[in-house]
């Protein structure tokens, strides 16, 4: 339950981050942000990092502002800081909502949006709203930056197209007209735990009708992914029980579900069925229902 | 084995100079390096909250954390809650209420429960269950130790404890 020994690196610059990680990244390397799974798996000696590269002193990191019609979250900026809204509209309080199905308060106290991503969890939170949303995740190195799509991003349970020497050190995700409905359902045994599964909602209404919907999953497959199967359904139609009953069916029968001793295949697509009409359903409940 | 590494660390407004390996936790520097055992060792790995201390004024897992990440930092255990024989409110209202079983698990949420408190005064009642279900406690005392803290969160608010 102790750490193997590593090398303590902390640079307060970006360049020097960037210098540090492409020389020691061949030399298993590693970037320190929250470190809220790092340090755990490294207690577990499932991760021996022989170096460690801490940027919680990089000057330059804790941005969070809104640029260009997006809200971008640089690397230093941690799951605490979305306990309330920090942009106005949808976005915001979508953000706030789900924050709180992140671990626990301390852990969010430490752990970094953008180190969730980069860590990539099939059951990580903020990876769903990353594909959900199509964010756009910028990675630097001493080459250069270049910006990775989040539907590129998440190869397979903790990996990801980021090269070993790049940092991950901004997410950008679009901000939501005011008319956006949402909604996230998850479930998990215990507060706090990992999911078992989890969807988010994304839609507009036109009229009367489904527009423009999005229909993300995390915790139920190897990455986290929208569901197109889901959201063709949902297209064009009245929302109600339905609706969403078609387009739960739909994601259910996509999946490759994960399977683990806890939760089977067949559970897993019920599970998975069960989030995303509750998702739905938050995003569009029935009048009169409490939201 | 690696090389150690110089580190001061402030602990409840005392300095202590150390030489860690880095690997090192917040939670073995303290217990371990400077001898403040009020801090509980429970898991090592972030479930169960026992060693949750005070960063800046920010309840975090002390197992979580390399102690050399924590230079500079204002770091507060168990031991620095009273002021003398004072016991802090959140102290005071956990032998009010009962909030004490085994008492493994009560350092932890003394942290957790006094840097919630000073931080989110405004915290509603939901929100304050949701954060007190951050630690474990295997006597699952849960009732007595919400009591507690809201009924120090009342005295904070200047109403009836």
């Amino acid at each position: 339950m102790k750490p193997a020994p590593f090398a303590y690196h902390r640079p307060t610059t970006l360049d020097a981050t960037l210098r540090l990680l492409a020389e020691l990244a061949p030399q298993e390397g590693r970037v320190l942000a929250g470190g809220q799974s790092l340090a755990p798996m490294m207690a577990f000696r499932l991760a021996r990092p022989a170096h460690l590269i801490d940027i919680n002193a990089v000057a330059g990191l804790n941005g969070l502002a809104v640029r260009e019609r997006g809200l971008r979250v640089g690397a230093g900026v941690r799951h605490a800081e979305f306990h309330r809204p920090v942009v106005d509209g949808p976005l915001g309080v979508m953000l706030a909502s789900i924050v709180r199905h992140i671990a626990h308060y301390p852990i969010r106290m430490r752990g970094t949006f953008c180190g969730s991503l980069a860590h990539a969890d099939p059951a990580a939170e903020w990876c769903v709203v990353a594909v959900t949303l199509d964010a756009e995740l910028v990675a630097v190195g001493i080459k250069g930056e270049r910006v990775i799509p989040a539907a590129g991003f998440f190869r397979g349970p903790m990996e990801t197209t980021l090269e070993p020497d790049e940092l991950l050190c901004e997410a950008r995700l679009p901000l939501l007209p005011d008319d956006t409905r949402f909604g996230f359902a998850e479930f998990s045994r215990r507060a706090g735990d990992y999911a078992q599964a989890m969807a988010l909602a994304v839609l507009h209404l036109e009229g009367t009708l489904i527009t423009a919907a999005r229909v993300g999953l995390g915790g139920v497959e190897a990455v986290p992914r929208r569901v197109a199967a889901a959201e063709t359904i949902l297209e064009g139609e009245v929302p109600g029980a339905e609706a969403f009953n078609a387009a739960a069916a739909a994601a259910a029968a996509a999946i490759e579900p994960l399977q683990d001793p806890q939760t089977d295949a067949q559970y897993r697509r019920e599970l998975t069925h069960a989030m995303v009409y509750r998702a739905l359903m938050r995003a569009c409940p029935p009048p009169g229902a409490q939201r | 084995m690696s090389e150690r590494v110089e580190v001061t660390l402030s602990i409840n407004g005392r300095d202590y100079p150390l030489r860690l390996e880095p690997r090192r936790t917040l939670l073995d520097a303290i217990r371990d390096e400077c001898g403040l055992t009020g801090t509980h060792m429970g898991c090592e790995h972030g479930v169960c909250g026992a060693c949750t201390v005070l960063l800046d004024g920010q309840p975090i897992r002390a197992c979580l954390m390399f102690a050399v990440q924590a230079e500079g930092a204002a770091i507060r255990t168990i031991e620095g809650l009273a002021a003398g024989d004072a016991l802090n409110p959140v102290q005071r209202a956990f032998i009010a209420h009962h909030g004490v079983q085994c008492g493994f698990c009560t350092p932890g949420f003394l942290m957790l429960a006094t840097g919630v408190l000073a931080r989110d005064p405004d915290i509603s009642d939901d929100e304050l269950r949701e954060v007190l279900s951050s630690n474990l406690c295997r006597c699952t005392g849960y009732q007595n130790i919400v009591t507690a803290v809201r009924a120090a969160l009342a005295e904070l608010r200047g109403g009836a404890a």
